[in-house]
């Protein structure tokens, strides 16, 4: 079994809650004096850094929001001297709530390792080519992995996204090993490569580590398919730094967290109450040695499980499970809670490709739902009757997962708009309304 | 004894069709019958072309299906159309869909039958005396 770094990844829990207990205290205590925005915060709520004496005390300290960073935008949440600090990340801004988190050079290396951590976790060594085809940039995907492959010493090829030609070529010429990228691009390039008439095992790839939007197990089992490799999910936000804030190992049930660096809580998303292990709620981060963007308990919208349960893999750090929904992304559809992540375990359970778009409306004061799906050779037949039955299947597929019926259309494949970095599902028209 | 018809899905939205048209225009290919079933969000086009290997060619980014079919000629005469559906009624032979054409090569009139069983349909369509196309007479 390969580790990045055994001590800590395989800590005994006493040993990793003395490190967590030594960093809160400090941290806290240093936020308090650094970042107004959050003293006011602690003083609104009667909470003193003395109050915070372990982990425990996590739960006394007030919660920070998306909504605290765009009010704080841009240097309400800076934990040192921008002197101390030597880079910037964002977020992509796309819904108006960019936030820009600063790192020093020991939050970056701290970030780094963390991805280090993820890249060894999927069998990577210093035998490995990493491809990246993350964004480079603003975006923390790129950046965040192309620092994890030289840790552990790949040879790294900075590709970003995009090119898929490009990608392809190089994937094959250089025989990359390991694959980082968003899944839709993963997929992506799997159905790249069998167009230009290569099978799975035509490359040399052997791991993929994937995140920045969610995907399911189905889209999971026809990545692997496609691209001969295991696929391993990886999490993380800029808020938090960016990608390995938690990663999947070979036992691909959830992703362990690192938490000599992130304190996990689940809460109630409605009263903020925290939750006992293995409770569904809303995840919360609490940096514990971040010097640039220290955020204290703050709310992911991510909506997930945390477990304790010993991993075959011979971590100890608590596994979180595959964020079930975001709530940011979660649509409410006459009344009914809709994530676009059951939308795709249907549409692949059902025999179609990953790639759909989801279009709510509003027409006389009703909300409607129609989704774009690709139709693929194997679903059409030259009787209307047939591919109309295919799209009533699906309909009641739909209907049965989320419990409202929505209307669907088929369409030719890849006439769906497909970004190469992150999918656009939704085109939500009620907001051109209101 | 069947012919092939190619049938191409074409989303129902203003130039689609157009495209699909134009794409076998620009090969050379002979569109000798055709026929459009069109729904709300989608068109299927059915087509007897000239050159049916030149046109999955043509197709390859669409998606489309090929189906063997009945082509039966027709009496250009009134009743001719009845006659062949009598006899195809009579042998409980359900047509699925079906349209018609001219040719000016044999100068005929045929219709192409979508059926299940196209064995058993030109066998009854020949003992009632109609004849049934090969694809080289089309």
């Amino acid at each position: 079994m390969a580790y990045f770094q055994p001590e800590i990844e395989t800590a005994s829990r006493e040993e990793i809650l003395a490190i967590q207990n030594e960093k809160i205290v400090k941290q806290v205590k240093h936020v308090y004096e650094n970042v107004p925005y959050y003293r006011n915060l602690m003083e609104q709520k009667g909470v003193t850094p003395d109050d915070i004496k372990s982990v425990d005390d996590i739960k006394k300290l007030p919660f920070i929001t998306k909504d605290d960073l765009r009010e704080a935008y841009p240097y309400g949440f800076l934990g040192t001297d921008l002197k101390n600090c030597v880079r910037i990340q964002s977020t992509s801004g796309t819904t108006g709530k960019r936030v820009v988190a600063f790192y020093t050079q020991d939050d970056i290396e701290l970030w780094e390792e963390c991805c280090a951590r993820a890249i060894v976790a999927a069998g990577g060594t210093n035998e490995d080519v990493c491809q990246v085809c993350y964004g480079y940039g603003l975006f923390t995907g790129g950046p965040g992995l192309n620092g994890g492959s030289h840790k552990v010493g790949c040879l790294t090829l900075p590709m970003s996204s995009g090119n898929t030609e490009r990608q392809i070529q190089f994937m094959m010429d250089l025989g990359a090993t390991i694959l980082c990228c968003t899944p839709s691009y993963a997929a992506y390039i799997g159905e790249s490569l069998a167009e230009a008439g290569y099978k799975p095992e035509d490359n040399k790839l052997k791991a993929g580590i994937f995140g920045a939007e969610p995907w399911t197990e189905e889209m999971r089992r026809s990545i692997e398919k496609s691209l001969g490799i295991k696929a391993y999910d990886i999490y993380g936000l800029t808020e938090t730094s960016g990608p390995g804030v938690s990663f999947e190992c070979e036992e691909q049930t959830g992703m362990h967290i690192n938490e000599d660096h992130f304190y996990a809580e689940i809460i109630d998303p409605d009263t903020g109450e925290v939750l006992p292990e293995g409770a569904k709620g809303e995840l919360v981060f609490t940096s514990l040695d971040k010097e640039g963007f220290p955020l204290l308990r703050y709310r992911t919208r991510d909506i997930c499980v945390l477990t304790r349960k010993k991993c075959s893999c011979g971590r100890t750090h608590v596994k979180m499970s595959k964020p079930m929904g975001r709530s940011d992304d979660m649509l409410i559809i006459r009344g009914v809670n809709v994530f676009p992540s059951q939308i795709e375990t249907v549409l692949l359970n059902e025999g179609y490709t990953p790639n759909y778009q989801i279009i709510v409306d509003r027409v006389n004061n009703s909300d409607t739902l129609d989704i774009n799906v690709e139709l693929t050779p194997e679903q059409f037949s030259d009787k209307v009757s047939e591919t109309q039955a295919k799209e009533k299947t699906l309909e009641a597929a739909m209907r049965t997962m989320l419990g409202i019926g929505p209307k669907i259309h088929l369409v030719p494949p890849k006439s769906i708009v497909r970004s190469e970095g992150k999918a656009v599902r939704v085109i939500d028209k009620r907001k051109l309304h209101d | 004894m069947a012919i092939k018809q190619l049938s191409v899905f074409v989303e129902n939205k203003s130039g689609k069709l157009l495209e699909t048209v134009k794409a076998l225009a620009d090969a050379k290919i002979d569109i000798r019958a055709m026929s459009i079933a069109d729904t709300k969000d989608f068109g299927i086009l059915r087509l007897i072309v000239s050159d049916i290997d030149g046109a999955k060619n043509v197709l390859e980014d669409s998606i489309y299906t090929v189906t063997d079919v009945v082509a039966a000629e027709m009496k250009d005469e009134s009743g001719a159309l009845y006659h062949i559906m009598s006899v195809l009624g009579n042998a409980d032979i359900n047509i699925d869909y079906m349209y018609a054409f001219t040719s000016t090569v044999n100068s005929g009139a045929y219709v192409v039958l979508r059926v299940d069983d196209n064995n058993a349909t030109e066998k009854v369509l020949e003992e009632n005396g109609i004849k049934v196309l090969a694809s080289a007479d089309i």
